[in-house]
């Protein structure tokens, strides 16, 4: 096991600011908790374009025929919101939230290797940049954030947008893979004494599991962009059908990649609710082994269910059939969790935090996004939905009611940490009121529109009866979410300065980044707390009943 | 109020699993729900209480919640494969089409091939009869969807793709191309006419004849200017010398209700504007704009108006 390091060993480089200060200070730095939070700041940036975008998509769509955009500007807007919110927003904040807190909860003084952590995150900067670039630069991508082959090769897409796509992805790709590296090996080598894996913060667990899925999952993608790269500046023809290539080529890289990914968006985000549940409810997870070990099923599986997005190809049903199955498997451990998280409440104490309150809507909200993709699985079923607004609900359903909710959740819990300061619980509680109703408003509605016939990625549509009143209350909704985010912001901002002070352990919670002061020390750990089961903060305050009395710990 | 509205024996398949799913997982959010209200209500902590009892999981329970969902999709996933052979048989590998569907940016094109007609966008079906059909695309990828008929298939270039179509219920319905292939992807649209089989044979009959090209007036001069310009490059009209092929054939045109595959009515004015425009009607078509005077472009409407 590693060696503690103590306060007089923190004077390395690696972990302080270093000799520069200001901006260079924090540009220069390898400090997890300085790159972790340069992860927040960028996605929050990132989250602000991104949402931006899907304001305007909402405006144009607010009624039939609208000419609010042109089709062009919407088919840009929507690829790269698409774009933006996965690769820019959901990943990187996963990422930096596993970047700040990994280290601090399994009691290490920061990554197994803070250049390459730093690289990671600079690349996800560059790419993303890059990416942006292109509206500067004859347009941006408007081929979706799937980028189907041939409408994404040089005879239907002239402009160079989808160039900066491949290779501003590409290097978000590197970026995310090296992160990966990083967080299994800080995980497997630099643990504190006792804490041995089945011990870890279930953060850390999907965390730690989460990595395995980046590492086979964008080895796929990252070839198929180059392959794409190679059709376009150098006449390949990988996938294009007119000369010898496969279009569905493309297809079967890109979802190789794109369900793992799926996966990838909520692993850790599952992570942070099995932390913020049993603090909120004063409880031991319920199972840990079954959440745990349900989770390494789920990303064996994630591999294995990915053409349920081509059921509609016609690929035969033999084909069709085993993808099913491996997508009716996966259902089952995923809902595994929901029921061991509601067994976590029962017979709790619950404090209704607003961190608690995105933590139970989310198990609801999900609960939904779950079961719209059970109806994916079902084969004829998709047939029918697939590609339809339906869809759209779905996975809103499963990245924002679920994704976002959890990090909404994550954020609220962890921030005293991060920052020192307490969010404030009145704009929390309005912010999420907001957000929930904001939320449903436009999401749940398009489920029946799918229903109704109408289909993905349109940038307008006829008048059909019933479709101008439903599209309405859900720009509607969009704006009143975009409200609530605006009280984030507003709560962030303010609680900087005025919040109340966190002092190290506000919520009373059990793992170790608690055990250090708020915000911890560049190295950490001044003493670490000996750690003999999954909770060592509650072993330190309930002497009279630790965990590791308890069979299992 | 139940989706899709099927009028085929496939729809109505697809409409049978939606529901039983449905349902099933209205009762499995129902459940969820109601645990996660009653428990956020029931276990609520009071001011000073001492810690609760701690309880790290009941094998049995667990056992119970994993395998019972396990159970359950089982039991769907049967149903499903089921209904798959139901919804989608296999076809014999020899069966020649009916019907060819063929994508397009942003049209539809859909050939009889053996009754000899062509036609675009609007898709004559006689009631009750089965047709073997091919889709493909002739440029990037495209799927066809009409709710009420059932299943929706891709259109891939270079890999055609094979379903049966049957309508069992006279009417219109419509569709559209759900799978995004650029610019103008939302006026892709689809219109499904599912007649009586006398009146679909009525319809063949006209649409295989060759039609009476105008000589004389209005419709005569754009007759003669249709196959002049460069219409013809790109279009096809039965008994003229017009036989391009990259958009739609026009040959009885005006027998159509909509023009721009669903994006404005069939009028003289609306042909005038697209003729004159089409960006107008529709933003990003290939169709070029050739800047006609207004006498040529009410001379090509009045004779594209004639061909019915």
């Amino acid at each position: 096991m590693t060696e503690i390091p103590t306060a007089a060993e923190s004077a390395h480089p690696a972990s302080e600011a270093g000799e520069y200060t200001g901006l260079l200070g924090w540009v220069s730095s390898v400090d997890h908790k300085v790159i972790g939070i340069m992860y927040f700041i960028l996605v929050l940036f990132f989250f602000l374009i991104g949402g931006i975008e899907a304001l305007l998509i909402r405006i144009q769509l607010a009624q039939p025929r609208n000419t609010f955009l042109s089709p062009t500007a919407y088919n840009q807007i929507f690829t790269m919101h698409g774009t933006t919110m996965i690769f820019l927003v959901v990943v990187p904040t996963l990422i930096g939230f596993a970047v700040y807190f990994v280290p601090l909860m399994i009691g290490a003084r920061d990554v197994a290797f803070p250049r390459l952590n730093a690289l990671s995150f600079w690349m996800v900067v560059f790419g993303g940049l890059f990416l942006y670039f292109s509206f500067f630069a004859g347009g941006a991508p408007d081929v979706g954030w799937f980028s189907y082959a041939p409408l994404s090769e040089l005879p239907y897409s002239t402009t160079p947008g989808v160039n900066y796509w491949a290779l501003g992805l590409l290097a978000i790709g590197i970026g995310t893979v090296t992160g990966g590296i990083n967080l299994i090996v800080t995980i497997l080598t630099l643990r504190a004494p006792g804490m041995k894996l089945r011990r870890v913060p279930l953060f850390v667990w999907m965390v730690f599991v989460n990595s395995f899925i980046i590492l086979f999952a964008l080895p796929p993608l990252n070839a198929s962009l180059v392959m794409l790269i190679i059709d376009r500046l150098l006449n390949g023809n990988f996938f294009t059908p007119a000369t010898g290539g496969s279009a569905i080529l493309w297809e079967q890289y890109f979802w190789a990649f794109g369900h793992p990914e799926v996966y990838i968006m909520i692993l850790p985000a599952w992570g942070m609710i099995s932390e913020v549940i049993p603090v909120f409810s004063r409880k031991h997870i319920f199972g840990y082994g079954i959440v745990a070990g349900s989770s390494v099923a789920i990303a064996v599986l994630s591999f294995l269910v990915y053409a349920h997005h081509m059921f509609a190809v016609g690929l035969g049903n033999p084909f069709d059939i085993a993808f099913a199955t491996a997508s009716f498997m996966i259902a089952v451990p995923t809902g595994i969790k929901i029921f061991n998280w509601i067994a976590t409440m029962w017979g709790g104490k619950i404090r209704f935090t607003t961190s608690m309150a995105y933590a139970v809507s989310f198990l609801v909200l999900f609960t939904i996004g779950g079961i719209t993709g059970v109806s994916f699985a079902a084969v004829p079923i998709d047939w029918q939905v697939e590609d339809t607004y339906y869809v759209v609900a779905h996975f809103h359903y499963v990245l924002f009611g679920g994704t976002v909710f959890a990090l909404m959740a994550g954020l609220y819990y962890w921030f005293p940490k991060i920052s020192g300061r307490m969010l404030s619980e009145r704009l929390g509680m309005l912010n999420f009121w907001l957000t929930f109703i904001g939320f449903n408003m436009t999401f749940f509605v398009q489920h029946i529109l799918g229903l109704m016939g109408m289909s993905r990625r349109i940038y307008t549509y006829p008048n059909l009866p019933g479709w101008a009143s439903l599209n309405l209350v859900s720009t509607i909704g969009a704006f009143v979410l975009g409200l609530g985010i605006l009280v984030l912001l507003v709560n962030m901002a303010y609680s900087l300065r005025r919040g109340k002070v966190a002092g190290d352990n506000p919520w009373k919670a059990w793992t170790l980044e608690w055990a250090t002061t708020s915000p911890p020390p560049p190295h950490n750990f001044d003493e670490i707390p000996p750690v003999r089961s999954q909770r060592p903060l509650w072993d330190l305050v309930h002497p009279e009943n630790p965990d590791w009395k308890h069979a299992g710990d | 109020m139940l989706p899709f509205q099927p009028i085929s024996g496939a729809a109505s398949d697809i409409r049978s699993l939606f529901t039983v799913v449905l349902i099933i997982g209205a009762i499995i959010l129902l459940l969820v729900t109601v645990l996660v209200v009653y428990s956020s209500i029931r276990f609520r902590a009071r001011k000073d209480e001492p810690e609760p009892r701690q309880i790290f999981g009941v094998r049995r329970l667990e056992l119970f919640w994993t395998v019972s969902p396990a159970v359950l999709l089982g039991g769907i996933l049967i149903y499903t494969i089921f209904t798959m052979y139901r919804v989608a048989p296999n076809i014999p590998v020899n069966e020649a089409p009916d019907l060819m569907i063929v994508g397009h940016q942003w049209w539809w094109e859909f050939r009889y091939p053996k009754l000899g007609v062509v036609t675009a966008n609007e898709l004559h079906l006689p009631k009750g009869q089965k047709f073997v059909t091919e889709v493909t695309s002739a440029d990037v990828i495209h799927s066809f969807w009409v709710p009420q008929l059932g299943q929706k298939l891709d259109a891939t270039p270079g890999r055609p793709a094979y379903m049966y179509i049957q309508a069992d219920q006279v009417g219109t319905y419509l569709g559209s191309c759900v799978e995004y292939c650029g610019t103008a992807h939302a006026w892709m649209r689809i219109r499904v006419i599912v007649e009586e089989p006398q009146n679909f044979d009525a319809w063949v009959k006209q649409q295989a004849a060759i039609p009476t090209i105008p000589t004389t007036g209005a419709a005569g001069a754009g007759a003669k200017l249709f196959t002049e310009l460069t219409c013809a490059q790109c279009h096809t009209i039965a008994g003229t010398t017009a036989k391009g092929t990259v958009g739609p054939n026009l040959t009885y045109v005006s027998t159509r209700e909509t023009i721009a595959a669903g994006a404005a009515e069939n009028t003289q004015a609306n042909l005038e504007i697209w003729i004159d425009n089409p960006q107008v009607i529709k933003p990003g078509v290939h169709m070029p704009s050739l800047g006609l005077s207004a006498n040529q472009i009410s001379d090509l409407a009045a004779f594209l108006e004639a061909l019915k």
